[in-house]
């Protein structure tokens, strides 16, 4: 791994190596199984779950079909509160604008919590090219930024490392960052974390910037909303002069009120808590509690791109709980980092080729990593419907079609890989429309039925590679039905 | 153009579909939702605070109010502290026989001379039974948030029955947005390694919750 998604082969292939990969195969299994029952259980608490998640999907409706609306209301709260509020078409100018906000406070470090908007913009690999370090706080985040590797997971970047590789990376690598790991550091997780804790301690104590993402941002008061457990997030949010957080214009919910549904649906369906161990709330400033300057940059990223899309503008209503990666048999044998993206797993399929579009053979892949069993849709607290959205981005990666594109409404041409099949569907089509030609077509497939390869041969080999071609009968259904009964029908 | 009309051109061409003249508020979002889980009476709403508080490792104590001097006083020594964080607006005869010395925040107060204090005694604005989430919003009796958050135990007071809502919905009813708010549950956790929790990272690792009744 070399920090960055560029320049990763497709899904199938970099599925092909992972699965090879029994450590992380055994690491996945264990994670995410511990995980699933313990969610269904906190979920099975609440009489009223679907419910919940139908108001949940229902608010996130509302507010993307308003998104326009409400994200002006939220600025004037923002602002009325004493936030700025900054807007970014794209990473590259999210970043930058990040990076001009961190110089201008003259300081040279930031910390930051754990934010899936940076990881999706890069904005650490940015912030060191403009000579800004940033310190990831989040446990899993701080593993992944010492082993120089990639996150695999949205909930716990680094559920690829088990206990054993996480130690090995502390006592290797924490020197490199500041304090180095206790001498006879064992695999027990208390001390893991308490090594973080160590580590991090002097950085929290002398932060003058501190960079977030947020969970929710609640248009009518202007208040971000941070959802935790380790009191990183506390640390960066409160004990910095400057605070610089960086939202994806999908995260607004319109009122205050909201914030019960999600504040229900989220912990339970991503640690399976009743309650995280901290929540944090802010509106602008406070005089004297907290940071004194306030930036909100507002991302869009390929955001507006989806919302465009009237079937897969619904992968806008994620909150990131993770419940679908823990869920997916695919995302459990392939790995996280097989999907090339910050948002792995089932909502990364639907979500990376909506946000990036499917260019490159690694976006075009990801519709496909998915057997469409439709446990995540199961799962989603916002009920996203996954396998929906999926076999919709199939076709536009199959057939083209109108997309939008930074913004450009534009024609997709279909995708090149896909001519044998779109070929042979076209053959099938013209087949079903024409009695006779499907009549001749059975009759000469059963006679030569001896002859047929267990194989395919040419493109069609892709798909025998896994299964065997089924046997063709003797008669066709349609002439076993006229020899028998449709004889009985006519006398 | 600015990158701000930018995006909300983007937004709104993206939104040709909707229908001119469809309210914000629409379409209707189904509150069918329930506001409490249960009915309890206030003394099954306490017990089951106290509960779900100890289930996520909080350590619990129930206490009258003319005692509760007593019981602070023996936690601290318990912890072995010799500072003892005090917020503006605390009730004075709480920590009244507390035997560590009393360190008042003012505004000047770093972060690191706050990391020397041993333990915080605070008050809280809201407590819920079903999640065993305590929330503090900084009023005087509770301070600024960094004081609930260095220190490495913290010991929470909450009045009881009054302060303790059923629910979600409810605490959120009660508490003002405007104030930065703390929502607490359980000491500081991880499910980072291998999506287990363990208990203790950053924030105070120790959580005493004192459920104080008036008597």
């Amino acid at each position: 791994m070399s920090g960055t998604y560029l320049g990763m082969p497709a899904f199938p292939a970099a599925a092909a190596s992972s699965t090879q990969d029994a450590r992380l195969r055994g690491n996945l299994r264990h994670a995410t199984h511990t995980i699933r029952d313990k969610r269904a259980r906190a979920v099975a608490e609440l009489d009223d779950w679907a419910r919940l998640r139908a108001a949940g999907a229902a608010v996130k409706d509302r507010t993307l079909r308003h998104l326009d609306h409400y994200l002006e209301q939220l600025e004037e709260s923002v602002t009325a509160a004493g936030g700025q509020v900054h807007w970014a078409a794209d990473a590259a100018e999210a970043n930058a604008l990040v990076a001009r906000l961190v110089r201008e406070t003259g300081e040279r470090e930031v910390v930051k919590v754990k934010s899936m908007a940076t990881q999706e913009t890069e904005l650490n690999r940015a912030l060191a090219e403009a000579g800004i370090s940033a310190y990831e706080t989040d446990l899993a985040e701080l593993i992944v930024q010492l082993g120089d590797d990639l996150p695999s997971h949205i909930l716990v970047p680094a559920i690829h490392r088990n206990r054993g590789e996480i130690r090995d990376i502390f006592r290797e690598q924490m020197a490199r960052w500041g304090r180095p790991a206790p001498e006879n550091l064992s695999d027990a997780p208390a001390e893991l974390a308490e090594a973080a804790r160590l580590h991090l301690r002097e950085k929290f104590l002398t932060a003058k910037v501190g960079v977030s993402g947020a969970n929710f941002m609640v248009a009518d008061t202007g208040t971000l909303v941070v959802v935790e457990s380790e009191g990183n997030g506390r640390m960066c949010l409160t004990l910095p002069e400057t605070l610089i957080s960086v939202v994806g214009i999908e995260k607004v919910v319109p009122t205050w009120q909201d914030l019960e549904i999600f504040l229900q649906l989220l912990p339970r369906s991503s640690t399976a808590e009743r309650m995280n161990p901290y929540t944090s709330t802010w509106t602008g400033t406070t005089d004297g509690d907290g940071p004194r300057t306030f930036h909100l940059v507002l991302l869009d990223n390929g955001r507006t791109d989806t919302l465009a899309d009237t079937v897969g503008r619904q992968a806008l209503r994620c909150i990131r709980c993770s419940a679908c990666l823990n869920v997916c048999p695919v995302y459990e044998r392939a790995g996280g980092h097989a999907y090339g993206s910050a948002y792995p797993g089932p909502i990364g399929a639907i979500l990376t080729p909506q946000l990036r579009g499917t260019a490159s053979e690694l976006d075009a892949s990801l519709p496909y990593a998915s057997s469409l069993c439709g446990a995540c849709y199961e799962v989603c607290p916002v009920a996203i419907d996954i396998p929906e959205v999926l076999v919709h981005l199939r076709e536009r990666v199959v057939q083209g079609g109108r997309v939008t594109r930074r913004g450009v409404k534009t024609v997709l041409k279909p995708a090149k890989g896909h001519a044998a099949e779109r070929a042979a569907m076209r053959a099938a089509g013209f087949a079903f429309d024409h009695p006779g030609v499907l009549r001749t077509g059975q009759r000469l497939a059963a006679r030569t039925r001896r002859l047929h390869p267990r194989r395919l041969p040419g493109p069609g080999r892709a798909w025998t590679d896994t299964r065997d071609l089924p046997p063709v009968p003797a008669e066709s259904f349609r002439d076993w039905w006229r020899r028998t009964r449709g004889e009985e029908r006519t006398t | 153009m600015s990158s701000r009309d930018v995006v909300l051109a983007r937004v709104r061409r993206a939104l040709a579909d909707v229908p001119r003249g469809e309210g914000y508020e629409d379409p209707p979002v189904p509150r069918d939702y329930l506001r409490v889980h249960g009915s309890r009476t206030p003394e099954e709403r306490v017990a089951l605070l106290a509960e779900h508080l100890a289930e996520y490792r909080a350590v619990v104590h129930h206490c009258a109010e003319s005692d509760v001097h007593l019981l602070i006083e023996r936690l601290l020594a318990q912890h072995g502290s010799q500072t003892v964080l005090v917020p503006p607006g605390l009730d004075p005869r709480w920590t009244a026989a507390a035997g560590p010395t009393r360190v008042h925040d003012r505004a000047a107060s770093t972060a690191r001379e706050l990391d020397s204090v041993g333990s915080v005694v605070t008050g809280c604005a809201v407590a819920i039974a079903e999640t065993g989430t305590i929330v503090l919003d900084g009023s005087p009796d509770q301070g600024r948030r960094r004081i609930s958050l260095i220190p490495d135990h913290h010991i929470c007071v909450v009045r009881v029955p009054d302060q303790v809502v059923d629910s979600v919905p409810q605490a959120l009813e009660r508490l003002d947005p405007a104030r930065p708010l703390t929502w607490i549950s359980g000491p500081s956790a991880t499910s980072d390694i291998e999506l287990d929790r363990v208990e203790g990272v950053h924030g105070p690792r120790k959580l005493e919750v004192v459920l104080l009744s008036e008597g």
